[in-house]
């Protein structure tokens, strides 16, 4: 009945291959083995300027060789701390908005700039190169934000699928409550989503405070399907070339078509999926200098980096969404399939900030009850 | 128990009779670890957030209580994800008990294997585990279709139903009651079940008056954290059930997370946490009064070939079912992520490699490197605290003792955002400025997978036949060393276990550790959650790789890991 090893000797075994285990990790990645250290461990500052911390929602992207252009053009050293999804992550920035975590917070968009505003999250500042952003994206005069990109919030539509059954894609709002494009639509539920909240402003900005949620009414009568989140709507029930589901009508960006292109090199005329630009909502997102932050100056050189052309440039393969200086070069593929109307819906973000809840409010009675 | 039933277990076993309480101040010193750390990484952030909700300047502010509970929806909720946890319990068990005791019981090929991949969906982000379960029971998948001709109807659509909700909550749990019971069962006497044999006593009534009260421990305490998991269900509720169903869980995440009204979080945490510790305590009450101490033997030593139809009929018959319900979604899975707009191949495994190609922010194979090294951090501080916190609760007595088995569980039972804001403003000031390092991330695993390990350690060692530990005592043993030389042999192979089990939660935590990984430590789950928020085919392609990845992981760290329980002499 006794074991023939000795429980001591399991316990050493055990840590080995625990230690083995995390060896291994080491030793199959990269070389460079302190990046899990703690800031404490990292490079003395000296004249550097130390740390910059950046606070985003998980979408932000930056490559490693415009980390070190910044690093080298400012000598600070940046560092990156995404955390949860774009409203997650500003409620964060809230909540501790007496001791922030970093120096700049990004991802603010049009939906949550008031919320942001009335807990002064963030302090003024004008950025370099705030000039050759377009007027129409500067939505805050006093500058404590700065806008650094916009996707909007657009249908999209499986062209194969419309194609296939001859019907004419629907050619804005209004077509999707016609009973021909019965049980075709998913969107998401606005409580819990932000295109899906997008979408829902939209109608509220082409049908008003009186037609919306009669709209609504019918787009239940109309069979709209409505999920969770932004994933399982366009993996799961959009019919898309890399979807499972069969719904061709979901809501997304309006720089989502791009993505669905098989081949980069072979570029057809009209890609698997297409955008109906009569649906699109403004979304700008905006980067501000956060208010007690440690770091002021370096946050401030940040947010000028924001809207140097070499970050403007990588903007739409990295984050998806297009540039806010508009005399930046996009890559082909976007300008082919990615669609940002002149004219998107848009509301002003005081009035979405007092409305916001009563709508989701009335939105949920009317569409899930 | 009737007469027969006593006579057969009488002999091997007897009620648990008070232990000798461990010498004071062995015991604060043993409790002393898991309470500094569920100090500073549960009780003080879930209190200092719940605080700043329900007293925001100081004064209590305590009209949202009566708000929140006078809420016709709320109550609602509360009440849903009472009932749906309760079903959702009694069907993981129904489904996992007969595999646990078909694996614990019965040698043949692939069982180690088997043993070791049951955990992987434990470690799979939500998420991943729905878009599989979405595909399956959608219209077009295999199970909808024929379900539906079966009754003579269109295709059966089970996305966004209650069934969606149970079939994954059975999914997910089925690995728990596996390895909790199974663990247990492994190290039960097979004797006593062949003296019932050939007492006359049918296999049916064995199992009931034999194995039942000998395993009961294992069941409760698997049971609870089946519960546990459950009752705050969030991604499955939230993706399978659609967006008409709503736990607590998934209402405290909204409040907390997307509407930051913290005052009505705080109350229904508050709700939550009463719940929870409440069926917790009557839980550890009913556990502990059911432990039967019993001469435990070293695992494997039970397991036989199954030599009879009953029983290779009863082991395919469980295994088959396992199978289905674990391989189908992974299943589609593997072959979504080896499915390429070229046709079959490794093409999103390569791409992994190459950091050009990912919306990472490194390539995405190095989040397998930072998920093994937090993992291992995580087991370690996980086995350590979890181990000594079994021992403080299986040699205590009565009320204290059980209170703090509560408290070990309640972790499990916070939503992990109360816990992921309750960090970043309860340690956020010297000395406890933790939100920038690195540390945060394995502690938060570790929170987790304390539990588990506590749950696995628990019933064994309350199955220790006093009277050894007696004997070892009259021998002359000093207390230490009669842990070193009678528990400690037996509690080896259960630490193993807990460790696996640690390992496998760390591996696979989302909830808090979206919160606090840094955008270039990202690891396994919470990079293919980013994956799959955005479009095309190379990102859900790379997700699916990463996915299978995981499961590989696991498997072969679980494997790796039982390879060191120590063998079984031969009899």
């Amino acid at each position: 009945m006794n074991p023939t090893l000795s429980p001591r000797s399991v316990a050493v075994r055990l840590l080995a291959l625990l230690c083995a285990l995390g060896l291994l990790a080491a030793a199959c990645g990269n070389d460079d083995t302190d990046d899990v250290e703690g800031p404490g461990a990292e490079l003395p500052d000296g004249d550097a300027g130390g740390d910059v911390v950046l606070l985003s929602h998980d979408s932000f992207q930056i490559s490693d060789d415009l980390v070190a252009a910044f690093e080298e053009s400012t000598g600070y050293t940046l560092v990156l701390r995404p955390s949860g999804d774009a409203v997650e992550a500003l409620n964060q920035a809230i909540l501790t908005v007496d001791n922030p975590q970093g120096d700049v917070f990004f991802g603010v968009d049009d939906a949550t700039l008031s919320r942001a505003f009335s807990h002064d999250l963030f302090v003024a500042y004008e950025a370099v190169g705030l000039d050759r952003v377009p007027e129409s994206l500067r939505l805050d005069p006093e500058n404590r934000v700065t806008p650094i990109d916009h996707g909007p919030v657009c249908v999209n539509y499986d062209a194969e699928w419309f194609d296939t059954q001859g019907l004419d894609v629907p050619a804005g709002l209004a077509d999707l409550a016609d009973p021909a494009y019965a049980d075709l639509l998913v969107v998401q539920n606005p409580a819990s989503s932000s295109p899906g909240l997008n979408f829902l402003m939209a109608t509220v900005a082409e049908f008003g405070d009186d037609g919306w949620i009669d709209y609504w009414s019918d787009l239940r009568d109309n069979g709209v399907e409505v999920t969770s989140g932004w994933t399982e709507a366009y993996y799961s029930w959009f019919s898309g070339p890399s979807s499972d589901g069969d719904r061709p009508l979901v809501v997304s960006y309006g720089t989502s078509p791009p993505f669905e292109v098989p081949d980069a090199d072979d570029l057809p005329d009209e890609g698997p999926t297409g955008v109906i630009d009569s649906t699109c909502i403004r979304q700008v997102e905006f980067a501000g200098v956060l208010a007690n932050a440690d770091n002021p100056d370096g946050a401030r050189a940040l947010i000028d980096f924001l809207l140097t052309d070499e970050f403007q440039a990588e903007i739409p393969m990295s984050m998806y969404v297009f540039p806010a200086v508009d005399t930046v070069e996009l890559p082909d593929i976007f300008t082919r399939y990615a669609v940002s109307p002149d004219e998107p819906y848009h509301l002003d973000p005081d009035r979405i900030e007092e409305n916001r809840e009563d709508w989701i409010g009335e939105w949920t009675d009317v569409v899930l009850r | 128990m009737d007469r027969r039933g006593a006579a057969l277990s009488a002999p091997a076993t007897r009620q648990r009779s008070p232990t000798p309480r461990l010498g004071i101040a062995v015991s604060l010193g043993l409790a002393a670890i898991p309470l500094a750390f569920l100090a500073v990484f549960f009780v003080l952030p879930v209190a200092s957030i719940i605080d700043l909700g329900l007293r925001p300047d100081g004064t209590w502010e305590l009209g949202v209580v009566g708000d929140v509970l006078g809420d016709p929806a709320l109550r609602g909720v509360v009440w849903f994800t009472a009932w749906q946890a309760v079903v959702s319990t009694a069907l993981t068990l129904a489904v996992a008990l007969p595999v646990s005791y078909a694996l614990a019981r019965f040698e043949f090929r692939g069982r180690r294997l088997l043993q070791a991949a049951i955990m992987v969906p434990f470690v799979l982000p939500t998420v991943v585990v729905a878009t599989a379960f979405l595909a399956l029971l959608g219209p077009a998948g295999p199970v909808s279709g024929p379900l539906g001709s079966l009754f003579g109807s269109a295709p059966l659509d089970l996305r966004h139903t209650l069934t969606a909700i149970f079939i994954a909550h059975v999914f997910f749990n089925v690995s728990v009651v596996v390895r909790v019971v199974g663990g247990l069962l492994e190290q039960l006497d097979p004797r006593l079940e062949d003296a019932a044999a050939s007492l006359g006593a049918g296999r049916a009534r064995t199992a009931w008056e034999v194995l039942w009260p000998l395993a009961r421990p294992a069941v409760w305490s698997a049971a609870g954290i089946v519960f546990l998991f459950t009752f705050t269900s969030f991604g499955v509720v939230l993706i399978l059930g659609g967006p008409r169903y709503a736990t607590l869980e998934v209402e405290i995440h909204r409040q907390t997370a997307l509407l930051l009204d913290l005052p009505v979080a705080g109350v229904l945490a508050l709700i939550q946490l009463v719940l929870v510790a409440g069926l917790l305590a009557f839980g550890a009450r009913r556990q502990q009064s059911a432990a039967v101490q019993q001469p435990l033997t070293a695992p494997s030593g039970a397991a036989r070939r199954p030599d009879t139809w009953p029983e290779r009929l009863f082991l395919t018959g469980s295994l088959g079912a396992l199978a289905l319900l674990l391989g189908a979604p992974l299943a589609t899975l593997i072959s979504r992520s080896l499915r390429t707009p070229d046709g079959w191949g490794l093409g999103w495994y390569r791409m992994l490699f190459d950091e050009q190609a990912s919306v990472l922010s490194v390539a995405g194979i190095e989040a397998v490197e930072n998920s093994l090294r937090f993992a291992v951090v995580a087991t370690v501080v996980a086995v350590l605290v979890g181990a000594s916190a079994a021992v403080v609760v299986a040699r205590g007595r009565g009320v204290v003792s059980r209170s703090f088995d509560v408290l070990l569980l309640l972790p499990l039972g916070v939503s992990a955002v109360t816990v992921g804001f309750g960090f970043l403003i309860s340690l956020d000031t010297p000395p406890l400025d933790l939100r920038n390092s690195w540390i945060l991330v394995p502690m938060a695993q570790a929170l987790v997978a304390v539990p588990f390990v506590v749950r696995v350690i628990l019933p064994v060692l309350w199955s220790i036949d006093e009277r050894l530990r007696e004997a070892a005592g009259v021998l002359g043993a000093s207390p230490a060393r009669v842990w070193r030389e009678v528990d400690l042999p037996l509690v080896a192979r259960a630490i193993g276990v807990a460790a696996g089990f640690a390992f496998a939660v760390s591996l696979g935590e989302f909830g808090a550790t979206v919160f606090i990984a840094r955008a270039d430590t990202p690891t396994v789950p919470v990079a293919i959650v980013r994956l799959l928020g955005r479009p095309g085919p190379a990102n859900i392609g790379q997700a699916m790789a990463l996915s299978t990845i995981l499961m590989v992981l696991t498997t072969a760290s679980l494997l790796a890991i039982s390879r060191l329980r120590p063998r079984a002499v031969p009899r």
